[in-house]
């Protein structure tokens, strides 16, 4: 039996002075892998405009129900992305949210992605409504931010022209 | 019954009338054959090939002309070498249709890769997306892929206003037509606007519009409904949201007699994250607006989330409303009503029969009296003789006699236009009696013209047409009349009626076109016209505005329920926020008797409550009866005291059963817009001359004719008007004419007056501005001043001085 307690101990002393596996969180922070599903952002075009369109599709693939979607039209005077259409009202509710990524494959223009950030603590039900200001990053640094000014006739079609996937 | 044809459709054993298309026919079996031209409700043209079928036909022997047999006996039948169009092909005995094998589907598979060439790839962004023919055939029937080259697709504009940017209702995307002529062909040949056609031809052809203004029909939405693709759409909706995100309730337009069924469109808005109305869609009702909705209908909604709604009583302190509650008011009201000794009350044909019912509830228990606020007469007789149950102008045709007299349908009730319109070109003898030219004189048989007064005699010089008609239908409306004008017409009428024996059976007696909604549901309440505001210590005004019409209030106290704060409102005591049609349940009787349920799309604006409960709040603190729980609690109270009404019950308006042509539903056949109807066709009620009362031909005198010297001024109706429940809606305000009077050219000239220009109108020692019309219209002596444009509001024929300014 004292042998027993020995190896035991022998065993709890040898961890004393291995070098912890424990990470600091949050003075220290592991990185993400690359495929990791965290909080939503809308992406731009590297000339500024936003990616999406408003076609509500993301919404409509959620089976959480979590995301909002108001379209309205684009004019040349008043661009937000190519096309007709922009979303004027984006939300997404992260407390429903299940992060499953399914708005990121039914996205026509890869507008939304599940990045990395997974911080998301709220103290109030509003909080938790992510707008489209929370969602959309900053324009590139040598864009402009939406609305743009445009010239007519440059940016009239929605959806980028794919490339053949076969 | 007419002939029926035998035919086999894919091995299924069909029967179908003679002429009946093989389209028709087999989706009467349930085989959907695919079609983008074609719509049950217009003529085929064969256009767009997707129907293709195999057809085989009996063979004949040439010389004989004797039925070919093969070894078994029977018939031998000879399939043709291509494919024919089923939309085009009318069945015919013992013909083989092959609508499944490979031919056909290789066929379709083609059809849709050739209209996809140039189609773009914007289904994501389309306001069609998601209820979209070329969407579902092309999952159903296409090829998966293309072989044509991507980048190769043409493009042209997307934004496209069918007329000016400005006034346009309708946009055409050029690049998602795929030239299947369905508005094209709505417009000439259902709405009778030519003002749309196809230009160019070929990759470059485009839909352009002649008219000024722009798509100048009063039926424009409709095309966007029929449009199988995203080509055209509403500047109401344009991406407004996406079709599966909204919710669908029933309801019925509140803006004409008619009733047509609608679909009230709602989706919480992303800006005021209330339930808001996105759009407003035709219901299918094929006895009442089939699948068609006129732009005012359509458009014409916007009232009901008008910032300048009522939100809180009202309650008039040293001359000025002041905001208060509920409680405070009604016990007002009710101390009011205790201490008084004469009470009425006015209401307008808006209000729900539920509303007019509680009204008239309220008034018979203090002795008081209520009156409908309107010009027009005749609800008695619709009671009487009007037109008998199963009353359909779509099923009308030859061997019916419609007479329309003293009214401009397009105008006062835009979808019997239509289908009255639509009944003469199927052969019905049309008779249009009016004292000026309207629009359906085009398609009537007979033209009949009288002078202003002279109504009466005109329709008794109609009974030998009458009297030779096999069915007789006559619409009486009260253009350029009044109250006491329109009774006596309304009684011609049904004298007209009663001698020639044309009552008591379906399609055959008398229609009121009403200024309003329900006011043939006022009458079966029983609430009629009168002398309108006699003076009494409390009066109790509801959806009515006689201030605005120039009336004045002559009671000692004034409670005004209301959606706005209109001229009485300001002037009464208290003020009481009532709900629009899209908050609340009810019931309209339509111009047909058709009682139709509509029903909650909207939560309520602010602290408003229908009618029928403010009503019924006031008579408990009366000490009456506690108000009811529901509008349907309502309902069947009138169920067992209104005339005519027993049987009716909030279940039984609520029963549909299947029509045709099969439009909305989830099958690809005529997928799209949302027009099924899962809500309730609504039941007519009987008239006395069903039950077998008799009637007694009560012989009316002739209007008084006016004297030649001066100009008489008559009120006529214009369909967009100024009126509280359509100004708001902004998009229509520039297809909305300011005030203006109608002038003969004769009297112009006398007057030294040109078209165009700026005169005054003096009525009743009042002045008004307007602008003077020279256009053809009126008679000569005669001004048309039309109503509810901010002119003059006219009872009846009045006399008017026209001046230059």
């Amino acid at each position: 039996m004292f042998i027993e307690i020995i190896k035991g101990m022998a065993t709890t002393f040898k961890h004393v002075f291995e070098e912890p596996i424990t990470i600091q969180y949050p003075e220290e922070r592991r990185p993400t892998r690359e495929r990791y599903k965290g909080r939503h952002e809308l992406k731009r075009y590297d000339n500024g405009l936003e990616k999406c369109i408003g076609c509500a599709l993301c919404a409509a693939a959620c089976p959480a129900d979590a995301i909002f979607v108001e379209a309205a039209e684009n004019t040349d005077d008043e661009r937000y992305s190519p096309g007709e259409r922009y979303a004027r009202v984006y939300e997404i509710n992260m407390l429903r949210c299940i992060f499953c990524g399914y708005c990121e494959d039914a996205c026509p223009t890869e507008a939304i992605v599940l990045e990395s950030n997974y911080e998301l603590s709220y103290t109030t039900r509003e909080s938790a409504i992510f707008t489209k200001d929370r969602l959309i990053v900053p324009a590139p640094p040598n864009a402009q931010a939406t609305p743009q000014k445009v010239e007519p006739g440059k940016f009239n079609r929605s959806i980028p022209d794919m490339k053949d996937p076969a | 019954m007419p002939d029926l044809v035998k035919l086999r459709i894919d091995d299924v054993e069909v029967q179908a009338p003679k002429g009946t298309l093989v389209a028709d026919a087999a989706k009467r079996v349930g085989n959907d054959i695919p079609v983008f031209c074609y719509h049950p409700k217009m003529p085929p043209v064969g256009m767009c090939r997707m129907c293709l079928v195999e057809v085989g036909r009996v063979q004949r022997d040439r010389a004989t002309g004797q039925v070919m047999t093969d070894e078994n006996g029977s018939p031998k039948i000879a399939y043709a070498p291509k494919l024919e169009t089923a939309c085009t092909v009318p069945v015919e005995e013992g013909m083989h249709v092959r609508t499944a094998n490979g031919k056909v589907k290789a066929a379709r598979s083609n059809v849709v890769e050739f209209l996809l060439t140039s189609h773009p790839l914007d289904c994501p962004i389309c306001d069609k997306g998601g209820e979209c023919p070329l969407q579902n055939l092309t999952m159903r029937h296409g090829p998966g892929a293309s072989r044509f080259i991507y980048s190769e697709k043409i493009h042209f504009d997307k934004h496209v206003p069918l007329g000016s940017e400005d006034d346009a209702l309708i946009y055409l995307d050029r690049e998602r037509c795929i030239q299947c002529a369905r508005c094209v062909r709505f417009s000439d040949e259902i709405a009778g606007d030519p003002v749309i056609g196809f230009f160019e031809r070929g990759r470059k052809l485009e839909i352009v519009t002649f008219s000024e203004p722009g798509f100048d029909s009063k039926f424009s939405g409709n095309t966007t409904d029929l449009c199988p693709v995203g080509a055209l759409t509403t500047a109401d909706f344009r991406f407004g949201a996406r079709p599966w995100e909204l919710t669908h309730s029933a309801s019925i337009c509140p803006h004409c007699p008619v009733g047509c069924n609608l679909h009230l469109n709602t989706r919480r808005s992303g800006v005021s994250g209330k339930t808001a109305i996105k759009r407003v869609m035709p219901r299918q009702n094929e006895q009442v607006n089939e699948i068609w909705i006129c732009d005012k209908g359509r458009f014409g909604h916007h009232f009901t989330a008008s910032a300048d709604r009522l939100t809180t009583p009202l309650i008039k302190k040293n001359g000025k409303l002041e905001e208060a509650s509920w409680d405070e008011a009604l016990d007002l009201i009710a101390a009011k009503m205790k201490t008084a000794s004469t009470l009425s009350a006015l209401a307008g044909g808006r209000l729900s029969n539920e509303d007019l019912f509680m009204l008239i509830e309220l008034m018979d228990e203090r002795g008081g009296r209520a009156q409908l606020h309107s010009r027009m007469g005749g609800g008695d007789l619709i009671q009487k003789v009007g037109v008998g149950v199963g009353a359909n102008f779509g099923a009308m045709g030859t061997g019916a006699t419609i007479i329309v007299a003293a009214s401009d349908l397009e105008e006062e009730a835009p979808i019997w236009w239509l289908r009255v319109k639509q009944a003469a070109q199927r052969g019905a003898t049309l008779i249009v009696a009016n004292a000026r030219p309207t629009k359906l004189d085009k398609y009537a048989t007979h033209k009949v013209r009288y002078a202003y007064g002279d109504e009466v005699n005109a329709v008794n010089g109609l009974a030998g047409h009458a009297a030779k008609a096999e069915n007789l239908v006559i619409m009486f409306g009260s253009d350029g009349l009044g109250l006491t004008a329109s009774t006596a017409l309304a009684q011609a009428c049904a004298n007209l009626l009663v001698s020639t024996k044309h009552v008591g059976k379906p399609n055959n007696g008398l229609i009121a076109v009403w200024p309003r909604a329900n006011d043939q549901g006022a009458w079966d309440m029983g609430i009629a016209p009168g002398d309108e505001v006699a003076a009494s210590d409390v009066m109790i005004v509801a959806a009515a505005d006689p201030v605005g019409d120039g009336l004045e209030l002559r009671s000692g106290f004034t409670v005004v329920s209301e959606l706005f704060l209109t001229a009485t409102a300001r002037a009464a005591d208290v003020v009481l926020p009532a709900q629009a049609f899209t908050e609340r349940e009810g019931t309209f009787t339509n111009g047909e008797r058709r009682v139709q349920r509509f029903y909650p799309a909207a939560p309520p604006v602010g602290q408003s409550k229908p009618d029928w409960q403010i009503f019924a709040l006031i008579g408990e603190r009366l000490g009456y009866a506690k108000t009811k729980t529901s509008a349907a609690a309502v309902f069947a109270e009138i169920a067992k005291t209104a005339p005519r009404y027993e049987g009716l019950s909030y279940q039984k308006l609520a029963q549909v059963e299947k029509q045709f042509p099969d439009v909305g539903g989830a099958d690809l056949y005529y997928g799209g817009a949302a027009f099924e109807n899962t809500s309730g066709l609504g039941m007519q009620t009987p008239t006395m001359a069903e039950r077998g009362e008799g009637f007694a031909v009560n012989h009316v005198a002739n209007g008084r004719r006016h004297p030649g010297d001066g100009l008489i001024a008559v009120p006529t109706t214009v369909l967009y008007d100024r009126g509280a429940t359509f100004a708001p809606s902004e998009l229509m305000r520039p297809r909305t004419p300011k005030a203006y009077v109608e002038l003969n050219s004769a009297d112009a000239a006398k007057l030294g007056i040109a078209d165009g220009e700026a005169v005054a109108l003096l009525v009743n020692g009042k002045e008004t501005p307007a602008v003077c019309r020279v256009n053809g219209r009126a008679p000569e002596g005669v001004a048309l001043v039309p109503q509810s444009l901010g002119g003059p509001q006219l009872n009846g024929a009045t006399s008017v001085a026209v001046k230059k300014v």
